[in-house]
């Protein structure tokens, strides 16, 4: 039987949300306080589900240590305690918690081969969140 | 169509073991999780049900039933047992978060009211947790 299996990652970092495209005034505008040129920071949290069927031998989806170790390699060590503007994935796009939520999923679906990695959740703040990709089993209706 | 989601906890203890496996292989696979003596968890159930809201009560499902249902089938069985010792399920099964999920979902089906089960999830802690939709 297939199930889902999801487990919650902390990293802090900076960003600034410019856009190159936009003059000084059009991205205050657009940006607001997150515009500031020095910077800002969050404690962000990666929420990762992956699904596949329920090994009979286990009990598991896939091993919780594999995918701690694969997430903790692909993304917490890269971007955690570091500047998002400065990491080669945001050089030609604006490191908003859209384009991470985004560029996670995409490192941990070309990494992980245990399980299909199915949904990534960025947290932002506690009042703010992003996932991707849309699955239309996670939506009302069925 | 509407979801709705209801929260119940229990308190329960297991083990990881394959009784197929050598001790070696159940300790190498499942770490501190394959301690016979076992080990316990503060567990979240969140029930999410699907449904039209009745135009006379405005309810997609009575509250008070759904609560009672997940109290008999679940909370009352599960809280504060061993779940490999004590639970029938998990004779053959281990109990992995999967598994619960997956037997939550078999012991609430068809048993709801006036609305289709939807998806069990389980919380083991706040940073780990797995979701069963009825899927083969």
């Amino acid at each position: 039987m297939r199930a889902y299996f999801s487990r919650r990652y902390r990293l802090s970092a900076s960003h600034r949300l410019n856009s190159d495209v936009f003059s000084e005034d059009e991205n205050r505008a657009v940006y607001g306080k997150c515009n500031n040129p020095h910077g800002h920071g969050h404690n962000y949290v990666i929420e990762v589900t992956v699904g596949g069927p329920v090994s009979a031998e286990t009990g598991m989806v896939c091993d919780m240590v594999e995918l701690d170790a694969c997430v903790r390699k692909e993304v917490v060590d890269r971007f955690d305690h570091t500047n998002l503007n400065l990491d080669p994935l945001f050089q030609d796009q604006v490191p908003t918690t859209e384009n991470l939520c985004m560029e996670v999923y995409r490192l941990l679906a070309a990494a992980f081969d245990k399980a299909e990695v199915v949904r990534v959740r960025v947290e932002e703040t506690s009042n703010n969140s992003f996932e991707y990709p849309v699955n239309p089993l996670f939506l009302a209706g069925r | 169509m509407i979801l709705l989601t209801r929260k119940a906890e229990f308190s329960a203890s297991h083990y990881y073991w394959n009784e197929a496996w050598s001790a070696e292989e159940n300790e190498r696979v499942f770490g501190k999780c394959a301690n016979k003596n076992g080990h316990g968890h503060n567990y979240t159930l969140e029930v999410t049900v699907a449904g039209e809201v009745d135009v006379t009560s405005g309810f997609v499902v009575d509250l008070k039933q759904l609560k009672d249902v997940m109290e008999r089938e679940v909370v009352g069985v599960y809280d504060h047992r061993h779940l490999n010792k004590e639970v029938p399920e998990f004779s053959g099964a281990i109990p992995t978060t999967e598994n619960i999920a997956i037997a939550v979902w078999k012991r609430l089906d068809g048993k709801i009211p006036g609305a289709k089960l939807h998806r069990v999830r389980v919380y083991e802690m706040p940073d780990l947790f797995a979701d069963y939709y009825g899927e083969p």
